[in-house]
């Protein structure tokens, strides 16, 4: 039996949930805020919180510096297109994993995801001699294929939980009827999952946006996204503050668009399953 | 054509032998119920021979050409799941077409069979619905119209009414009849009711432990079961069986006897016992009495019998109806 909600528990832990939330919003409202500050007033202590004179200069000049949409271009081509290519993969690795699995199935799941916990940096230094000797420094393509193999292990475990829900008959039937492989997972595993391929696909596009880590280190500027683009704001030297944060506003901006719009997709993708 | 022979066909789940090894023929045009305790290999045999599952070993024949290692499609048959198993992002029209887009069929082709399909199936109201807006009889019936169009050599259905209440379980055993009367299509049908296979088969395929225990028209089990396992699964309420003197007086290990064919007596018989319960159904009577001697047994009686619990009745064995089995269960001729 589900315990009734009194009114006083509802208000504590709607409270609480605002508590927390405000606290994880802040440092992107604090950032916004300072990209409209002057350099020494965003560095003034103590800091000032709205009454301080709004100014657009750091996005002009941000814009003068360095041309963002190139930098966003290429974020765009790095987010989608290692997500369509770690689609190819991780729908057949999923197919295979939920609907044939063996005595092996769930190890193998659990060696993928024990894969995201070893530090990248431990393979920093193979992976950028070969991307040297094979030329795939600062090449989009080379940064697609270490983003999509990174994010592989999440995009098949998310997978794999749809598909798990799934029934198999409903495959055989199509098996039954005709269908080839693909076919079967083109007409009919694909359209079924398809909220779970949404937010696969999301989740991916965004941590393939935030990637900072390789991109950083693998790209110069022809194949540099834009977490290239807020890191050349950062200086030794000088007050940089404001310019940074008008360029971190600038590189977020995408993608919390994105997020804002497919919420309600992203949550039902992720609690998928959960409630019937 | 639909002639379907199963050759020492084998099994085994890792180290799970579920088929030991089955033989049996199915003749063209057949009606052919599987069925058996829960678990004894129904649903896998029917899989094997549709191509769902690959044999371990073993011919599966269909119309004289080994399809055990040919893929589900071009075996040429069609499935009814008990799960309908519709697909529920199509409407009813594209659920009952995929089949045919499949093999490539052209637009007029597919159209023209669909609608027919749906007037035998009484469907064409709701082809563009989605599955999740029909009753489970109308789903159903979009299964077997999905089956239907593909014109297949012989149809595999695995429990197909057992989701169904009991009213539109009657329907729908009478409409697959029907349609087994018009197309006169080999029909491989798995159940766990009794009455489906005996109102539906025309042969009955008893299995137990993935093991063939008889083949025969329904009556011909019902009236003359090879063993003690066939004559107690066939017929409901459950056969009694009865050891002792009274079997020895037979000349044998035990005797069956089905509960329709003891006749009560309040003054006199050959087994004195004492009701239990009495369960008047108005057309007939069950009684679950206990005999000193043999134990609880049930006896069906035809129309009222003013008897209730602690009665004291006695009961007798019509004499041509008493199956008589030796020290294996086998049953003496
Ligand atoms: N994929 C599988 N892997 C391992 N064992 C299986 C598999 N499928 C079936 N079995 C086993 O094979 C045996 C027969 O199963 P099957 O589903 O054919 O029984 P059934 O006669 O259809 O039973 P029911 O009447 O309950 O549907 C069971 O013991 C089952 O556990
Ligand atoms: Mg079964």
């Amino acid at each position: 039996m589900e315990k009734k909600q009194t009114p006083l528990g509802y208000i504590s832990f709607s409270a609480f949930a605002w508590v927390v939330g405000l606290l994880i919003f802040f440092p992107i409202f604090w950032m916004v805020l300072t990209s409209f500050k002057s350099e020494l007033e965003a560095v003034s202590i103590p800091p000032s919180f709205i009454s301080f004179d709004w100014t657009l200069e750091n996005y002009v000049e941000v814009q003068e510096r360095s041309n963002y949409f190139k930098f966003a271009m290429n974020s765009v081509i790095l987010a989608v297109g290692s997500t369509l290519v770690g689609l190819v993969f991780a729908v057949t690795c999923a197919w295979a994993m939920a609907f044939n699995p063996t005595k092996r199935t769930k190890d193998a799941l659990l060696w993928m995801l024990s894969t995201k916990m070893m530090p990248p940096v431990g393979v920093l230094v193979p992976i950028y001699l070969m991307f040297r000797d094979w030329g795939l420094l600062d090449t989009r393509f080379g940064l697609i294929m270490v983003l999509f193999l990174m994010n592989l292990p999440i995009m098949v475990w998310m997978l794999y939980t749809y598909f798990k829900e799934i029934p198999t008959d409903i495959l055989e039937a199509a098996r039954m009827d005709g269908a080839t492989l693909p076919k079967e997972i083109i007409f009919v595993l694909l359209p079924m999952a398809l909220p779970g391929i949404a937010s696969t696909m999301l989740l991916n596009v965004i941590l393939a946006w935030n990637e900072a880590f390789w991109t950083l280190n693998l790209t110069t500027s022809d194949a540099a996204p834009l977490t290239a683009f807020i890191a050349s704001y950062s200086s030794p030297e000088g007050l940089f503050w404001a310019k940074l944060s008008a360029a971190s506003t600038l590189a977020v901006a995408p993608i919390l668009v994105i997020g804002w719009f497919s919420q309600k997709q992203l949550v039902r993708g992720l609690t998928f399953g959960a409630v019937k | 054509m639909g002639a379907i022979r199963l050759e020492k066909v084998k099994k085994t789940f890792g180290t799970l032998d579920v088929i030991p090894g089955v033989d049996l023929d199915i003749n063209d045009g057949e009606f052919v119920v599987f069925v058996g305790p829960s678990g004894c290999g129904k649903s896998t045999l029917l899989r094997l021979i549709a191509g769902l599952e690959d044999v371990t070993d073993g011919k599966i024949m269909i119309d004289g050409i080994d399809v055990a290692n040919e893929a589900p499609a071009k075996r040429g048959l069609s499935m009814v799941f008990q799960s309908y198993a519709l697909y529920p992002h199509m409407t009813v029209f594209n659920n009952i077409a995929f089949g045919l887009k499949m093999a490539g069929e052209s637009k007029e082709v597919i159209n023209e069979k669909v609608q027919s399909a749906a007037k035998i199936l009484n469907l064409t109201d709701y082809l563009e619905r989605r599955p999740g807006a029909l009753s489970g009889g109308q789903r159903q019936r979009v299964a077997i119209g999905r089956a239907i169009v593909r014109n297949p050599a012989a149809f595999l259905f695995d429990e197909p009414l057992s989701n169904l209440d009991a009213a539109l379980r009657v329907n729908m055993r009478l409409e697959i009849t029907g349609l087994h009367q018009d197309l006169k299509t080999t029909m491989i049908y798995v159940t766990h009711d009794q009455v489906e296979a005996m109102t539906m088969a025309d042969k009955i395929v008893v299995l137990q432990a993935g093991r063939v225990e008889q083949v025969g028209k329904p009556m011909d089990l019902y009236s003359k079961p090879a063993n003690k396992f066939v004559a107690g699964f066939i017929g409901s309420p459950k056969m009694n069986f009865l050891g002792g003197e009274l079997a020895a007086k037979h000349g044998c290990h035990e005797i069956g006897v089905r509960p329709e064919h003891l006749v009560v007596s309040t003054e006199s018989g050959v087994i004195p016992a004492t009701v239990k319960i009495a369960e008047h159904l108005g057309a007939e009577t069950y009684l679950h009495v206990q005999s000193d001697e043999f134990g609880a047994m049930t006896v069906r009686a035809t129309g009222e019998m003013p008897l209730s619990g602690n009665d004291k009745i006695f009961l007798t064995p019509e004499q041509d109806r008493i199956h008589r089995f030796d020290a294996h269960g086998l049953a003496l001729g």
